[in-house]
């Protein structure tokens, strides 16, 4: 029956062993240099250091406020918007939810750097505009971009698409019968949103809490875009700031790790909630939820959209396009006084530009091709529980979603800049770091996709003697085309605007995109920012769009970033 | 991991003694021969086609720099690579430790890295012909592995449609009055050998004390004494604390509403050193770059584009801005600085928090 040449065992085993070197080399390192002290010696120093020193413990208590904060802002703002895009008459629905999806397209760190220019208490735009209006003073604002509020509104406006899609997602799912029920019986639409719609609703919520909890706790970009300034650290960037001279990467193995167990015991939290999800819709087939009458309330409802679309959206991107254009970003491009100068310095003058435009398509390219592959194996092996160990396997894959990307980047560092594997300082280290960081999602992509591919075609090309991995490739890969290609770009995209890994992880020869515009951050050349995160945002809306016409859907792709 | 990292504090303890002047560093033998730019240098630099320079000066004025270098040499190409100093030195640091030899020509403004990399045998001997003639000797090295390929102050400025002539601080002290407050941008030592240089001499002359003054003002942090100048110019700040000359000059002579003040109390000196690396993967072209970037004309260029000083007597100075003789300036003192960089990092971050 079988082939004289089965190379599935192997293939299979390979991809195990793989996996497990991927996360667990540079996990372990994690774990040993953080119980190590300069000289090599077991000591639990660095971890009393952490828990001790005021500069350690500060960072670590403003984490856990802004975490706590992002949840409960995204979650209050992402409910009602939810629920109106999926369950009342409001006008305009489809679009508020394009575009919320379309906010997913820009980098966190872009929309920090945006915001500065809106907000700076002097410079920002939005300040200036309000000094206009009412005369104020030179010297008063309205906002203040470089305070611990500011940071925690900025995240929440880039966390808060998350929490939106899956909340507008579940709602859309939820059956209407017993809406219905309720309206029978004689209840208001209001009593029916807060008694059936609501409770229904919480453990979405609960989840999507969560998911904006982790988020802002494992975000690089943002705070070191807005906190530095402000004079404060949180624990992201104290670690970063670890690897200035001298680098102290135990400590910064150290201050991992409460980032580390604390991303678990969410994620295990997360699963609870999510895994009890559907207790409440049990049995039968399921009507269309009828839609809510807003009526005199819908044009006030879409405005209310809008007005909140624009804090993530319209305004970053109008203060982006006007500081490309202009020479100085504090003022409002003119007719005379645009100029292209910002272009041709980022694209002829700046000798960076070029190579890390090419190490970033290289790697995003070779990232998403690697971890396409990767996961579709994976997923394979695990739906049709084609090996033992598969849950292994299944968690392994899944692992990674609970590694912060500076974490990874740490772990990375450290177990890749000795032998017998001595790759920092090569595109390698990069690769390894961002088919990591991307697996888990890809994997859950392509896992959900062979749900709807039934085996008994496979079965047949396995009884006519063809290997696990024949059919795999002539009959099931086929089969879930669009889902692979769409997994493709997400993955391309998510290594695009990845940071946190690569800023620790980089050197002059292998710098990418996000790290060069980072790098211009540190010394204030803004124009040249604006048009490299315009040219990112570019790439990344054609290929996103690429994805949602292959027929992909959702942003799953980009929740880590 | 970092066990075989040799601590700059460790290297120069006990030898602080024998430093004198910011450049002294014991002989080791003959002074190399001085040498020219030859057409065997240039046919072998060609050959190469290219270099990388890791500087910390800002990188418009960097590009400029390589792209008048290549257009005067047509094929070979500059590669820059453009960090604070300190990012730079930690950089080098663990590219070397892990055997990646990417940088040709190194420039930073912190003059103690280049004592330490000679020390650590990271550079190669090779005196141009326009070091050897003219430098002063406080401007390089008596074995000919660096010399200061440019000069900075770190003046304190302000943004003349926000703050009056009259009103604007003159001297450190004033920068501590409570008027100031929220109105202060400064740049970090750990990331800016500027200022890193900068944070030695004033705490040296003025003491901690006025760091933790200055500290309560609420001041804006940002990283490259580069962009303490384009803050001003935004509009963000009033005033600034630190910040290189060269951008003030700059933005100013572009006509934004930016003037340097050259405090009462003196203003702190920074020469920024060149060297070749030893390990060079293109060490013809390193020796190219780094001989014409010491030339009267390259030198020139960098005061006219890139406005800064200059330690090379033919230059002229700008016609925009006081003579550098003009200017009081504090005493620079670069084996101090690689003695106490570790704790003038750690001292600054426990006062400012980041």
């Amino acid at each position: 029956m079988r082939g004289t040449l089965d190379l599935s065992r192997p293939v299979l085993f390979a991809t195990v062993a793989l996996l497990t070197v991927l996360i667990l080399l540079p996990m372990g390192w994690l774990l040993v240099s953080s119980l190590l002290d300069k000289q090599g010696e077991l000591t639990f120093g660095n971890f009393v250091t952490l828990f001790t020193d005021s500069s350690f413990l500060e960072p670590l208590e403003t984490t856990l406020i802004i975490s706590v904060s992002v949840a409960a802002i995204c979650c209050a703002v992402a409910a009602p918007m939810g629920w109106l895009v999926a369950r009342t008459d409001m006008p305009m629905r489809r679009t508020v939810r394009t575009l919320m999806m379309a906010t997913l397209v820009t980098p966190p760190f872009v929309g920090a750097i945006a915001w500065e220019m809106l907000a700076a208490p002097n410079s920002g735009l939005l300040n200036q505009l309000w000094r206009l209006l009412t005369g104020a003073g030179a010297d008063q604002s309205l906002f203040d971009i470089y305070t611990l509020p500011s940071l925690i509104f900025v995240i929440a406006c880039y966390t808060l698409p998350y929490v939106f899609i899956l909340v507008a997602n579940s709602l859309d799912r939820m059956p209407g019968e017993l809406e219905d029920a309720s309206s029978m019986l004689g209840g208001s639409a209001w009593q029916t949103a807060r008694r059936i719609t609501v409770p229904l609703a919480l453990p979405v919520l609960l989840a999507g809490a969560l998911v904006a909890f982790l988020q802002a706790l494992n975000l690089f970009g943002s705070p070191a875009i807005l906190a530095i300034p402000a004079g404060f650290h949180t624990l992201t960037t104290k670690i970063w700031s670890l690897f200035q001279f001298p680098p102290k990467a135990e400590l910064a193995a150290a201050a991992s790790l409460p980032l580390l167990l604390l991303t678990i015991l969410l994620l295990r939290a997360q699963s609870m909630v999510l895994g009890r999800r559907s207790y409440a819709v049990l049995g039968g087939k399921y009507g269309e939820p009828r839609l809510v009458r807003l009526g005199v309330l819908r044009m006030p409802a879409l405005l209310l959209c809008l007005f909140v679309l624009a804090m993530p959206f319209f305004l970053p991107y109008l203060a982006l396009f006007n500081s490309a254009f202009s020479r100085v970003a504090s003022r409002i491009v003119s007719a005379e006084t645009i100029t292209l100068h910002n272009f041709r310095f980022t694209f002829v003058e700046l000798s960076s530009t070029l190579p890390a435009l090419w190490n970033t398509f290289l790697l995003a390219t070779l990232t998403a091709t690697i971890g396409a592959l990767l996961a579709l194996v994976i997923a394979y092996i695990v739906a049709r529980k084609a090996m033992v160990g598969h849950r292994v396997l299944a968690f392994l894959a899944t692992a990674p979603l609970a590694i912060p990307g500076i974490v990874l980047g740490v772990g990375l560092f450290i177990a890749y800049t000795r032998p017998p594997l001595q790759l920092y300082g090569t595109l390698w280290i990069l690769l390894i770091a961002f088919v990591t960081i991307e697996l888990p999602a890809a994997y859950q992509q392509l896992g959900s996709a062979f749900h709807a591919v039934h085996p008994e075609l496979e079965e047949a090309g396995r009884m006519l003697g063809a290997s696990r991995l024949r059919t795999l490739a002539d009959i099931t890969a086929p089969l879930l085309r669009t889902a692979v290609a769409a997994t493709w770009c997400f993955v391309f995209v998510a290594v695009l605007r990845e940071l946190s890994a690569a800023v620790i992880l980089f050197t002059s020869e292998t710098k990418v995109l996000s790290v060069l515009i980072f790098d211009l951050k540190e010394s204030g050349d803004v124009g040249a920012i604006a048009v490299l995160s315009l040219v990112m945002i570019a790439i990344t809306t054609v290929v996103v769009a690429l994805a949602n016409w292959l027929g992909g859907g959702g942003g799953r792709g980009l929740v880590r970033s | 991991m970092t066990k075989s990292k040799v601590t700059r504090r460790g290297m120069f303890a006990g030898s602080a003694a024998l430093m004198a002047g910011a450049f002294a560093t014991p002989v080791r033998g003959a002074p190399p021969e001085a040498q020219k730019i030859t057409g065997e240098l240039i046919a072998a630099a060609k050959k190469e086609g290219k270099a990388t320079w890791y500087t910390s000066v800002d990188l418009p004025v960097a590009e400029k720099i390589a792209k008048a270098f290549e257009a005067k040499y047509p094929g070979v190409t500059m590669r820059v690579e453009r960090s604070g100093a300190e990012r730079i030195f930690q950089r080098i640091g663990q590219e070397y430790a892990s055997k990646i030899y990417n940088c040709d020509v190194v420039n930073s403004s912190d003059a103690a890295h280049l004592i330490v990399w000679k020390r650590e045998k990271l550079l190669a001997a090779w005196l141009p012909e326009d070091v050897a003639q003219h430098f002063p000797a406080a401007h390089k090295d008596p074995d000919g592995m660096y010399a200061s390929w440019r000069v900075t102050l770190a003046p304190i400025a302000y943004n003349t449609k926000l703050v009056k002539k009259e009103d604007a601080p003159k001297s450190y002290a004033d920068l501590i009055d409570p008027k100031w407050a929220s109105k202060i941008v400064k740049a970090h030592p750990g990331y800016s050998g500027t200022i890193m240089t900068a944070t030695q001499q004033l705490s040296r002359d003025l003491g901690w004390k006025w760091f933790e003054a200055l500290a309560k003002q609420k001041i804006m942090q940002v990283q490259s004494a580069a962009d303490p100048p384009k803050k001003l110019a935004l509009g963000e700040r009033s005033v600034m604390a630190d910040g290189t000359e060269y951008v003030v000059t700059e933005l100013k002579a572009r006509g934004e509403p930016i003037e340097p003040v050259y405090a009462t109390e003196g203003t702190p000196l920074i020469t920024g050193p060149s060297a070749i690396m030893a390990r060079a993967a293109n060490p013809n072209a390193a020796r190219l770059f780094y001989a014409w970037s010491m030339t009267a004309e390259a030198q020139q260029l960098s005061v006219d584009v890139g406005a800064m000083r200059s330690a090379h007597p033919l230059v002229k100075e700008r016609p925009d801005r006081p003579r550098l003789a003009d200017i009081k300036t504090l005493r620079e003192d670069a084996t101090a600085v690689a003695d106490q960089a570790d704790d003038l990092k750690t001292r600054y971050t426990r006062i400012f928090k980041v």
